[in-house]
């Protein structure tokens, strides 16, 4: 068993705790963990499309640190310069992803959520990957928009995918080598 | 969570001093919500209308808190939104919550407790409104 919490049952294939970058760095991650050979599904080296200005970020499991680095993301260039309203769509559909794996993927517990953005012929491509619990039918949840619980109360709750279906694009969820692969799209409006 | 309160026209007023209301926030919301309610007096029917013009990001668990203060309210007191940034507000039509609640441009001047015609019981005696 590894050192950090069993976060989703033994896995032969699960990379020990140390292997993985501390920070934003850019990680050479060896073919050792991957199922089958070939190039990685979430490669977090930037070189593998042809976009400018990718941003590479690292950040712990919390919604603090979510709330953060969403501040530092937007604030600043290249998103800063992103329009109003499409600025608070990525913002928010962001928020909702990243949000999902720390009470999801995690649940609470101790984890790192990689975060790769790139500004693409108008988009921006986001790919973020996290070593928690997959998605329970091994797919994003497919929302609907019932305001009621079965109770008939008001929902509080599950609104997050559909925000996140309704506003991007090219939405794809992959489980490889113990990890969370999910990429999708937003207008950039460029 | 920073949440200033005041009764006036007959309405408790909260507006929201933060400039969002997130996963991180939303627990703390909902409490100092709890708190404003129950110890800011008033009739228990009159409405409580919260003043989202400095709120420049609400996300679904922010949303989710929304909601959750509603329900505390309970059946016979009203929660109205006033003064949704464009972002806030892209959240409650994305959702359709913009069906549940009752949205205002602005802080109205005044909301009446109960619909016309539907005389609310004990409507006569007005409490220390104001």
């Amino acid at each position: 068993m590894q050192a950090e919490p069993p976060l989703h049952g033994p896995d032969p294939e699960a990379r020990s705790p140390d292997s993985r970058a501390p920070d934003a760095a850019a990680p050479d991650i060896p073919g050792s963990d991957m199922p089958a050979p070939g190039p990685p599904a979430l490669d977090m080296s930037a070189a593998d499309l042809p976009c400018s200005d990718p941003v590479l970020i690292a950040i712990p499991a919390d919604p603090d640190a979510v709330r953060a680095v969403l501040r530092a993301l937007f604030g600043t260039r290249p998103l800063c310069a992103l329009s109003d309203d499409i600025r608070g769509t990525a913002e928010l559909v962001l928020a909702e992803a990243l949000n999902n794996i720390v009470e999801h993927a995690y649940a609470g517990q101790q984890g790192e959520i990689s975060i790769r953005l790139s500004l693409c012929s108008g988009d921006l491509v986001c790919r973020i990957e996290d070593s928690g619990l997959p998605m329970p039918q091994g797919a994003p949840p497919v929302t609907d928009l019932t305001l009621h619980g079965d109770d008939g109360d008001l929902r509080e709750g599950g609104f997050g995918w559909h925000l996140i279906r309704t506003l991007s694009r090219d939405l794809e969820y992959r489980r490889c080598g113990g990890r969370n692969l999910l990429s999708f799209r937003l207008d950039a409006g460029q | 969570m920073e949440i200033v309160a005041e009764y006036r026209d007959r309405m408790l007023v909260a507006l929201v001093q933060e400039d969002r209301i997130d996963a991180a926030s939303a627990i703390r919301f909902k409490d100092r919500m709890r708190e404003i309610v129950q110890t800011s007096g008033g009739g228990a029917d009159e409405p409580v209308v919260l003043d989202l013009s400095r709120v420049g990001f609400l996300d679904s668990s922010g949303l989710g808190a929304v909601v959750a203060v509603r329900k505390m309210l309970g059946p016979d007191r009203r929660l109205e939104l006033a003064s949704l940034t464009p972002n806030v507000l892209k959240v409650f039509r994305l959702t359709r919550m913009d069906s549940i609640f009752t949205l205002h441009e602005a802080v109205p001047a005044g909301i009446c407790p109960a619909a016309p015609g539907d005389a609310a019981p004990g409507d006569a005696g007005m409490r220390d409104a104001g």
